[in-house]
């Protein structure tokens, strides 16, 4: 052969070829309504092109509203990710087994009527490494982060549970200084871990120590908050600049050899919603923006309210350092978590009242308004970016991976 | 931010694409390939074709380092991963492609110790402290990152390291072009030109597709004003009925390219008589090996590595994709058996994929975000 000439290989199903390729595609065949509709996509026939693209797209909505399905055999660390993966998970396998109404709706905390009261209960697992870490460790953030959770149903967080899993070997000293930090965490929130429990494994079969918080408030505001009250006109505000813990965590895990004045943003956001809440009652949701970021976020909303929604990049708040480590690794800063932020989804004529309350609050003042709910697409998120162009900004697959050029 | 925000800004690009309108004739219709998946990445990110005038189509080009590489090759890395005393480091953008078994994330979850790093040198580390361990780098990428893998197998040479191999699949990128301008089934009227593939071989090797096939090619940066630049130069040629090789990257790309790193290539690696690439068969002289002065550092000399052929999913159209034939939604498979999370070809599993680009970004039509944004 000379150089740059193409031996075309006999492409063919053969007994080589995977059974999970098989797999996928007889799923893929009976895909309802295919039949004669899409005779020979792929091969040239003779519909416009813009006719045969919007075809393609509807039965790619199709599937992605078919039921979800754990296709791999073993868990990755995907399943862990908070993209897609993650609530393909908790879908297929969590929603099923335990389906009832109080779960079906995936908020952060579930509602519940016990006797006269109204009350939001919670719980959250933190494996975070590094534990300690600039601007917290993981003891602070199993507080703030079961905190947060409840305060985003709308409900004052009154109590917490501790659980931990340790490693053998563990330093006493770094755990006094958990607990330590998880004590001023839960003053600084004005709520008390109750109750407790200990487990200790052998060496080698958990990183240092594990966290479970859990956690229940009452829900005192007359509010009913959800991503699926989402509406059309509503306007989506973020609580201050995104993507400060995540990026933190990565820098701090000290494999990329990069260097940044940066801290993570965990923090108690009980006091901010408190404020947000007494200030007007246009607010239909809030969610703290944690893995899977301010995208995800916008996703739910997109997702459970069935409608579109149209953020602009000019107006999220990203700090440079940030933005500046993102570009770096290729990553989006629309995806990284945040431990002290959150969206909220307002009413368009409260959604003044609402900037200025979160402004007025020391956490929350650099919120802004970062986009708006729309009829359509239903359950798509579109990012005008600062450059002046559209996107779509999907649920993310995978971990946010750095691209390599 | 500096060197990011002013190629990125909304007043020019529609100044530029007011330039790139007019220069369209009126019923001429114009397909630029992209060659490079970072050019194709930064289109769909920041939703660039909504600048350009329906006349002008891009065509994304084969220039995915993950995307070329057949499943064989990962099984082949699978099979050198699963050995016992291997650890295996890769970087995370392979970690998803999928081989007739799975993908390294599957194989890492089946307890195969698989390392993802963010530079071949972190490989070196992981040896130094594993002493007991062989430590195989997965080394893809055209030759952009050919000299830092190139840098680190002296490095090893240089510190003595025995027990760490690469196992190479470098590809370079003109052998790839001249194969999609001696297809057949394509007509492109320019060439986007890879930046950073540039930033090491230069532009003169391009000269060839210029003088012989008569396109303009315009090597571009990877800001969204960058590609748009380029897409006016081209859109300039075009309509003087010229073409030549003309360099849009100045700020990085030297027209010569970057001796040091190329020596570094030509010391430690030469070129295979043919490679496998995904969806686009075996083409000569268009991948590099470990030269035998080195074969100490060569995972395919140091392990016995089977070198399966595994035909791609009759199915899976990438082969059509990387040569700019099909557009991405144009796959049978597109988006519903093969998406980012269970992608069947390796267009859907890098971001730098045509596929994945498409639809992760760019899953609506042009029509529809007229709709959209007016609502």
């Amino acid at each position: 052969m000379t150089a740059g000439q193409v031996q075309h290989t006999g492409a063919g199903d053969n007994a080589q070829s995977a059974g999970w390729v098989r797999e996928a595609l007889r799923e893929h065949d009976e895909q309802p309504g295919e039949a004669g509709r899409f005779p020979r996509l792929g091969s040239p026939q003779p519909l416009p092109g813009t006719v045969r693209e919007e075809l393609v797209l509807e039965r790619i909505d199709r599937a992605r509203r078919a039921r979800p399905r754990v296709k791999e055999e073993r868990i990755t660390m995907s399943h862990g990710a908070g993209g897609k993966a993650t609530q393909t998970l908790i879908e297929a396998v969590f929603l099923d087994a335990f389906r009832n109404p109080l779960l079906e709706p995936l908020e952060d905390a579930a509602r519940l009527q016990v006797g006269g009261a109204r009350l939001a209960l919670t719980t959250d697992s933190y494996v975070v490494s590094p534990l300690f870490f600039p601007g917290g460790d993981i003891g602070d953030l199993a507080v703030n982060g079961t905190v947060n959770d409840l305060s985003m149903a709308g409900a004052v967080p009154l109590y917490l549970t501790a659980g931990f899993i340790l490693e053998e070997g563990f330093p006493v000293a770094d755990l006094a200084r958990i607990a330590a930090s998880m004590q001023a965490a839960a003053r600084r929130a004005g709520v008390q871990v109750v109750t407790g429990d200990t487990k200790v494994v052998e060496k080698g079969k958990a990183d240092g120590c594990y966290i479970n918080t859990a956690g229940v408030g009452v829900i005192e505001h007359n509010v009913n908050l959800g991503v699926a009250q989402a509406r059309p006109g509503d306007v989506i505000l973020v609580s201050g600049p995104i993507g400060d813990h995540g990026v933190t965590i990565m820098l701090a895990r000290g494999e990329l050899d990069i260097e940044a004045d940066l801290s993570s943003d965990t923090a108690p956001l009980n006091g901010l919603v408190a404020d947000l809440l007494a200030a007007t009652t246009g607010v239909r949701a809030l969610r703290d923006a944690t893995r899977g970021g301010v995208a995800t976020i916008l996703n739910e909303i997109a997702k459970a309210a069935a409608v579109g929604v149209l953020a602009s990049e000019d107006d999220i708040p990203v700090r440079a350092e940030v933005r500046g480590a993102s570009e770096l690794l290729g990553i989006d800063p629309m995806y990284v978590a945040c431990e002290g932020r959150l969206v909220a989804v307002v009413s368009p004529e409260d959604a003044d009242a609402a900037l200025a309350a979160l402004r007025a609050h020391p956490q929350g003042s650099q919120a802004a308004i970062i986009g708006a709910v729309t009829a359509e697409p239903p359950g798509i998120v579109q990012l005008k970016t600062a450059f002046g162009g559209t996107r779509i900004v999907d649920l993310l697959v995978g971990d946010p991976l750095p691209r390599i050029c | 931010m500096r060197f990011v925000d002013e190629f990125r800004d909304a007043d020019k690009a529609h100044a530029l694409a007011a330039k790139i309108a007019a220069l369209c004739e009126p019923g001429r219709e114009y397909k630029l390939m992209e060659v490079c998946g970072g050019h194709t990445h930064t289109i769909y990110k920041h939703g660039l074709e909504d600048y350009l005038p329906e006349q002008i189509t891009l065509v994304h080009g084969p220039g995915c380092p993950v995307c070329v590489i057949p499943m064989g090759r990962v099984d082949d890395a699978m099979a050198l991963a699963s050995h016992p005393d291997v650890i295996m480091t890769s970087f995370g953008d392979m970690m998803r492609v999928p081989g007739s078994n799975g993908s390294f994330f599957d194989a890492k979850a089946r307890g195969t110790d698989i390392r993802m790093v963010y530079s071949p040198l972190d490989s070196l580390k992981i040896a130094r402290q594993n002493p007991d361990k062989q430590v195989v780098f997965m080394a893809i990428g055209f030759e952009t990152t050919a000299p830092s893998t190139a840098m680190t197998v002296l490095r090893a040479a240089g510190e003595g390291l025995t027990n760490f191999s690469i196992f190479c699949n470098h590809v370079t990128i003109i052998p790839a072009i001249k194969a999609i301008l001696d297809s057949p089934d394509l007509r492109l009227d320019g060439f986007i030109g890879p930046g950073h593939v540039s930033a090491v071989i230069g532009c003169r090797p391009y000269d060839f597709i210029a003088r012989d096939y008569g396109k303009p090619v315009v090597v571009a940066g990877f800001e969204p004003l960058d590609i748009l630049q380029s897409i006016y130069m081209l859109m300039l040629q075009l309509s003087r009925g010229e073409s030549t090789v003309e360099n849009q990257y100045t700020r990085v790309v030297p027209w010569d390219g970057n001796a040091v790193a190329l020596r570094a290539i030509g010391q430690t690696m030469e070129l295979r008589p043919y490679f496998e690439w995904r969806g686009l068969g075996f083409i000569s002289h268009s991948a590099l090996k470990v030269r035998d002065e080195y074969s100490g550092f060569d995972a395919e000399t140091v392990f016995s590595v089977p070198g399966v052929r595994v035909a791609d999913p009759k199915a899976c159209q990438c082969g059509e994709v990387l040569k700019g034939v099909l557009k991405p939604w144009e796959c049978k498979v597109f988006g519903t058996a093969c998406t980012p999370e269970t992608p069947i070809g390796t267009c859907m599993v890098s971001p730098e994929g045509a596929c994945a680009a498409y639809y992760n970004y760019g899953r609506l039509t042009r029509q529809r975000v007229k709709e959209a944004s007016r609502s």
